[in-house]
């Protein structure tokens, strides 16, 4: 195990911003701890980074006791959300920073920081000053100097946070790639859970101080364990008292085998490739149904608003309110 | 946000070169009406300095220049003026980092204080030093005719302009560049060195110029501890205005104009620090 939480809090004044929470972090992964704002997965970055300190439980990294141990001991790469660029400085001595801290020879330095700067594709831009870079550029550049020190372990606050949303995925998917080239054991934190989705190996999902659930993401979008985490991962609707996702609640225009509950399409919204239609059920306080399907699927069903159907939840991720029940 | 770091610099340097051509009714007023303001102000009385001084002739102002007395009251001016200003570099960065990083009992009292010395009538000042170090001293310390009562006044009055420079960027200073250093292995001595210093240098610089365009131009709260003893405790101000009460004023007016000129040189010089510190940090 690369990284070992183990029976951690932490409160800001009143604030309980992790309720003993423990976690272990594989090596040569890439991790994501996803969850709202506020609950508390930034705070678990920053205590395995050492810039913050548990009030009790302890932290091991690659084996070695690391609770008590200051940042510049931790080996530990940290980007930043906003950066954190030295301004003052250009961008080949922003990479260099932490091998000239190290009294690394001239030579390898200047080795190590071409080849970085090679790797995250800013070799032009090397004797720029960060000002001078857009946001994704300074955030590549930002990953090249945590880089530099060959940390164990990478560790990535909201990194993408602050980038517009076409420059974010670009830079998600290049974050996945640089991991499967590089394999350094990577922890993101994210309140997207597209994001999570996509570049992660393994999400753990933190809600108020606490963690919901761990998993790869295919198990914790199938196998949600909790209310919290069905719903946070995705959107969410009501049938027959079980929550279920809309698009997996299939639809018929007659009644095929009288599984199917009967409504009315109320509302139909079409967004891009997809088709959100709101169902009003004949059964009287039942809530209404959202329910997506495609584009094709519409126009073979004919679907338009006020045409009655009859709907019915597939066999996928369903959550009885028994088991929200025993999670709570 | 690429997109609008990529824009922003191209469209200033459009409106530039459109400024270069020629201006708008509007800028062009404004431009008229701030270049006769500032002249009005700074450039005529400057020249009137320059003017009143050349009627020594070279020969004449070399004379009034090099005379002894003349000579040890710039010699103090000088030497006082950039002793205060080394101080204030000093004390001055540590004063505002105390504000701005620490938190203790009656900080928001010292952060208003701190003006006082700026804010002061200078003569005050005077009265407020020559009752505290001078003859009559509760404290028991009597300064006064002493070159340390001159250095005294100098750091009284001089006090706030290196701390309300550096106070505000200081402040600015995001705390995660500081965790970044952290993390990448610097210590706190070297990440202060590094990276918190460097971003400070030019607020330092602008804090210190002004204090030494103060302490050399400085008459009203040394005037009174200092006794303005010929050789000894007289500087440059109270020397100009000894010789334009004795209607000497060509006498007066070039001693002035050596001030202005040590004060342009000083001010350069801090500039040129400046950049050397800001590419060495490249």
């Amino acid at each position: 195990m690369s990284i070992n939480v183990s029976g951690v809090n932490k409160k800001f004044d009143d604030f309980v911003a992790l309720d003993n929470v423990s976690v272990d972090l594989p090596t040569g992964q890439l991790t994501a701890l996803l969850g709202p704002s506020g609950g508390g997965k930034s705070t678990l970055l920053r205590i395995i980074a050492g810039l913050e300190d548990a009030d009790s439980g302890t932290v091991t990294i690659e084996g070695n006791e690391a609770t008590h141990l200051p940042p510049q001991k931790r080996n530990v790469g940290f980007v930043f959300q906003h950066y954190a660029a030295f301004k003052h400085m250009s961008v080949a001595k922003n990479v260099a920073f932490g091998l000239e801290i190290r009294k690394r020879s001239k030579a390898d330095t200047q080795k190590r920081v071409a080849e970085l700067l090679e790797l995250v594709h800013l070799s032009q831009f090397g004797h720029r000053l960060p000002s001078q870079l857009s946001g994704g550029q300074r955030q590549r550049m930002a990953l090249a100097r945590a880089l530099a020190v060959e940390p164990t372990v990478l560790l990535l606050d909201e990194p993408f946070g602050a980038l517009d949303a076409k420059v974010r995925k670009e830079l998600r998917d290049w974050l996945r790639r640089l991991h499967d080239e590089v394999h350094v054991t990577t922890v993101f934190v994210t309140h997207d859970q597209e994001e999570a989705l996509e570049v992660a190996d393994e999400i753990v999902v933190i809600n108020e101080g606490r963690i919901e659930q761990i998993g790869t993401p295919d198990e914790l979008y199938d196998q949600p364990a909790s209310d919290f985490v069905m719903s946070f991962l995705g959107p969410v609707t009501t049938l027959d008292g079980k929550l279920v996702r809309p698009h997996d609640i299939d639809v018929h225009t007659r009644p095929e085998d009288g599984t199917g509950k009967k409504g009315r399409i109320s509302r139909l919204l079409r967004v891009g490739f997809e088709v959100r239609l709101t169902v009003s059920l004949e059964e009287v306080g039942h809530p209404d149904v959202e329910v997506t399907v495609t584009r094709a699927n519409q126009r073979h069903l004919g679907l338009e608003e006020g045409l009655p159907v009859w709907i019915s939840a597939t066999n996928e991720a369903a959550l009885e309110p028994s088991v929200q029940a025993a999670q709570a | 946000m690429a997109a609008v770091g990529i824009a922003a610099p191209g469209s200033s340097r459009k409106r530039r070169a459109r400024g270069r051509r020629s201006l708008s009714a509007g800028s062009g007023l404004a431009l008229g009406a701030t270049m006769i303001w500032f002249s009005l102000l700074v450039l005529i009385p400057l020249a009137a300095v320059l003017i009143s001084a050349a009627d020594l002739g070279v020969g004449g102002f070399w004379d009034v220049v090099t005379q002894p007395q003349t000579l040890a009251a710039l010699r103090l001016t000088v030497v006082e003026s950039l002793g205060v200003t080394v101080l204030n570099i000093v004390m001055g960065t540590a004063l505002a980092w105390v504000l701005v990083r620490d938190r203790f009992w009656g900080k928001r009292l010292v952060d208003v204080v701190i003006d006082v010395p700026f804010a002061l009538p200078t003569i005050v000042a005077g009265l407020v030093l020559l009752s505290l170090y001078g003859p009559s001293s509760p404290l028991g310390l009597n300064i006064a005719n002493t070159r340390i009562a001159v250095f005294l006044a100098l750091a009284f009055v001089t006090l706030p302009f290196v701390v309300r420079t550096v106070q505000p960027v200081l402040e600015s200073l995001e705390r995660d560049v500081e965790e970044a250093a952290a993390s990448l292995g610097a210590s706190r001595l070297m990440t202060f060195r590094r990276v918190i210093l460097p971003s400070l240098v030019p607020a330092i610089v602008a804090g210190a110029a002004l204090a030494f365009a103060r302490a050399i131009s400085e008459y009203g709260s040394l005037v009174l501890l200092s006794g303005n003893l010929q050789y000894r405790t007289e500087v440059a101000s109270v020397r100009i205005y000894g010789f334009n009460q004795d209607g000497n004023r060509a006498s007066a007016s070039a001693i002035a104009a050596i001030l202005l000129v040590v004060a342009l040189l000083v001010i350069v010089a801090l500039d040129v620090i400046q950049r050397r510190l800001a590419r060495r940090g490249d």
